[in-house]
């Protein structure tokens, strides 16, 4: 380095704590060697978080959370959307980014949470990180479900319409509640204006702080890995862990090529099928929102449909209160318990390479349980596989499975039989 | 690592298999054919002028601009000359005199703006193409429809057979399904101005345009994936080979 450069440097780094701040968080934040592929994910959703504040910043240029209607009779809101698509230069890709994007965070993300529950990555110390995590996924959901508003489509408004009823069926508060979320009686131009302002400034604000929390709660204790073993435990005469390799540029490098190789499928997914059949943008929300049409079938989109099934899934009045508010506890249960992992495994080891056949058996009916909920979530509720085996309790079954899978764990984890964990971690 | 990337590649096509189990849903079986959607500027430019005539009388097109249609080959003099009819400005958008509540009154329910109808009517059963394709050949004389027309695809349709005069009157003989669904057989009754295959191929030019309107930037948008993909290939070579070199000395 130049002296000037360096003396600019020294400059700085006594008013500002930039060279140390580089060192702690990345050329001498030392990872674990063994990283595999399930750890590109944590880095994918950052990515993805920016892509979805930038390309969200210059939407908000063009779009107006206007649920009046025009002179063709279309609202205001939808037509602003059409415009960014049609006559805005560039729009159109910065919408699909948007688009895309919003389901690719939950892609990584629940990729990224799997992760986690694989390697143990929430046991002691990782606790916080774990909890921020969960956090982080609600608000996520919430940032999802408000910006699923803005675009003024039927699937929009309708399936607002669904979910803002369900806090009604809180007893006392309820109602007034979903008064308050929705600004009306009706889903309307008041609801569509306060979901607007939570989805570009105080849900993103949430999250940002969030995801910071996150990754200082994790560069303070140090990344799990695929062994499940502490890299802190065995460090060199210099105290730098043996298996631990500096992040930069090792780890730079690397998820470099994992955010290129990501792009390859997302830029795939923008350019060539942004709709993604249905899944990522619903056909039915090409139809401007109307309050007096209500769709046959509304379905939520893919990311919340395990949640959803969950919901449906209690069909039963319980001490004098309505299956709804029990569906509601239920499906906000449902995603509250996976904060609590860390007090649920009883595990001797974190990570599943050590874990017996019990955990492992319990992670693959998991899986089902939670691909199968997701798919009856976007199905009507009398729809039957191969029009024979109905769906209705195929989802009550998976609910419990879901719900098992937590509850049962400080007792299964505890007698399954475990491999010993190896003292350093595996690295070929 | 060349496990790993194979892996990946499997998971991948595993995931892509899925996606179509997922459309296999029941419910009401729609039957649709196949619509011949064409790129070509000649069959866009037909489907155009049909749609002028026939279609933007009571449906706006509210997101599309006369210029526009610059984009599928038209001069500014052609538009001009052929489809703007009462005083519009060739930046206008293709708006409908008539107010939506007054239509509204008048049929029972405002036609719908025709611009992303294409994307709309996208379903488990088929494109949006494929349903108006189907959709705009299906209707038959119903006597006890208001507007003496119903449609096979869309029953008790409230828009009357506008392209009547191309295709003919066709008639419906009723027969119930094994499984006790309805069965529509149309027939025709009274021959139109074109041929059975004249009429499939107007219809077809019609639809092509309405894809082209949903979505006007989807060629390009391909075009310029193509290139992104490309350069995303490469630079995932280089960034590879770097990262490899960066990890040649940990063991």
């Amino acid at each position: 380095m130049t002296t000037k450069s360096q003396a600019l440097l020294n400059w700085i780094d006594e008013r500002f704590p930039l060279t140390s701040t580089w060192k702690a968080h990345l050329s001498e934040y030392y990872a674990p060697k063994n990283f595999n592929f399930w750890y590109f994910f944590g880095s994918l959703a950052l990515l993805v978080l920016v892509i979805q504040i930038v390309t969200g910043i210059f939407l908000v240029m063009h779009y107006k959370p206007d649920g009046t209607l025009n002179a063709s009779g279309i609202p205001v809101a939808f037509a602003s959307v059409e415009y960014i698509m049609r006559e805005v230069p560039g729009g159109w890709l910065i919408r699909y980014l948007h688009s895309t994007g919003a389901s690719a965070f939950f892609i990584v993300v629940y990729l990224h949470m799997f992760r986690g529950l694989l390697y143990g990555s929430y046991r002691k110390p990782r606790e916080l990180i774990w909890i921020f995590g969960t956090l982080i996924f609600l608000a996520l959901m919430a940032e999802a479900f408000m910006g699923y508003l803005l675009p003024w489509g039927q699937m929009s408004y309708w399936g607002a319409q669904v979910i803002i009823n369900l806090f009604s069926a809180i007893p006392v508060i309820g109602p007034d509640l979903s008064l308050v979320i929705r600004g009306d009686y009706v889903i309307s131009d008041a609801t569509l204006n306060r979901f607007f302002s939570f989805h570009v400034i105080a849900v993103p604000l949430v999250l940002i702080g969030l995801v910071a929390a996150h990754i200082i709660a994790l560069h303070e204790v140090g990344s799990n890995n695929p062994d499940g073993v502490e890299i802190k435990k065995k460090k060199d005469a210099n105290g730098i862990p043996l298996d631990g390799i500096p992040f930069h540029p090792y780890y730079t490098v690397k998820d470099i090529a994992g955010v290129v190789a990501f792009l390859f499928f997302f830029s795939a997914v923008v350019f060539f099928a942004p709709e993604a059949g249905g899944y990522f943008l619903e056909y039915n929300n090409f139809i401007p929102a109307d309050p007096l049409k209500t769709p046959p079938h509304i379905a939520p989109v893919w990311y919340f449909t395990p949640f959803y099934s969950i919901l449906r899934a209690v069909t039963y009045p319980l001490f004098g209160l309505d299956a709804k508010f029990w569906g509601v506890v239920a499906m906000g249960a449902s995603v509250v318990i996976i904060a609590f992992l860390p007090w649920l495994d009883r595990s001797p080891v974190k990570s599943i390479r050590y874990k017996g056949p019990v955990f492992k058996i319990a992670v693959a009916i998991f899986v089902i349980a939670f691909a199968l909920l997701g798919f009856l979530g976007v199905k009507p509720p009398e729809y039957a596989f191969f029009g024979v085996i109905p769906g209705a309790p195929v989802a009550q079954i998976c609910s419990v499975l879901y719900f098992a899978f937590f509850l049962l764990m400080p007792w299964y984890s505890k007698i399954d039989k475990c491999k010993p964990e190896p003292e350093r971690v595996n690295f070929k | 690592m060349k496990t790993r990337v194979i892996n990946l590649i499997r998971r991948a096509a595993a995931a892509l298999l899925f996606a179509p189990a997922l459309a296999l849903a029941a419910g009401a079986q729609l039957h649709l054919d196949q619509a011949p959607v064409s790129k070509d500027p000649a069959a866009l430019q037909h489907g155009a002028k049909l749609f002028v005539n026939y279609c933007l009388n009571c449906h706006s097109a509210s997101f599309t601009r006369y210029n526009q249609l610059q984009n599928i080959g038209l001069s500014e003099q052609l538009i001009r000359d052929n489809l703007l009819f009462t005083g519009e400005k060739i930046g206008d958008l293709m708006k409908v005199a008539m107010r939506p509540a007054e239509s509204k009154a008048w049929f029972g329910a405002t036609p719908p703006d025709l611009t992303l109808i294409a994307r709309q009517r996208a379903s488990e059963f088929g494109s949006g193409a494929d349903w108006l394709y189907t959709y705009l050949r299906q209707f038959y004389r119903d006597d006890n429809r208001p507007t003496g027309w119903n449609n096979v695809v869309f029953e008790n349709v409230g828009m009357p057979h506008v392209l009547w005069e191309l295709q003919g009157e066709q008639v419906a003989a009723v027969s119930e399904n094994p499984d006790g669904t309805k069965h529509i057989e149309l027939s025709l009754a009274k021959p139109g101005k074109l041929s059975a295959e004249d009429y499939d191929k107007a219809v077809a030019d019609l639809v092509s345009f309405l894809v082209w309107m949903g979505e006007p930037v989807a060629e390009k948008r391909q075009l310029i994936g193509a290139f992104v993909l490309l350069f995303l290939a490469g630079l995932f070579v280089l960034s590879y080979a770097l990262k490899k070199n960066y990890w040649k000395d940990i063991h």
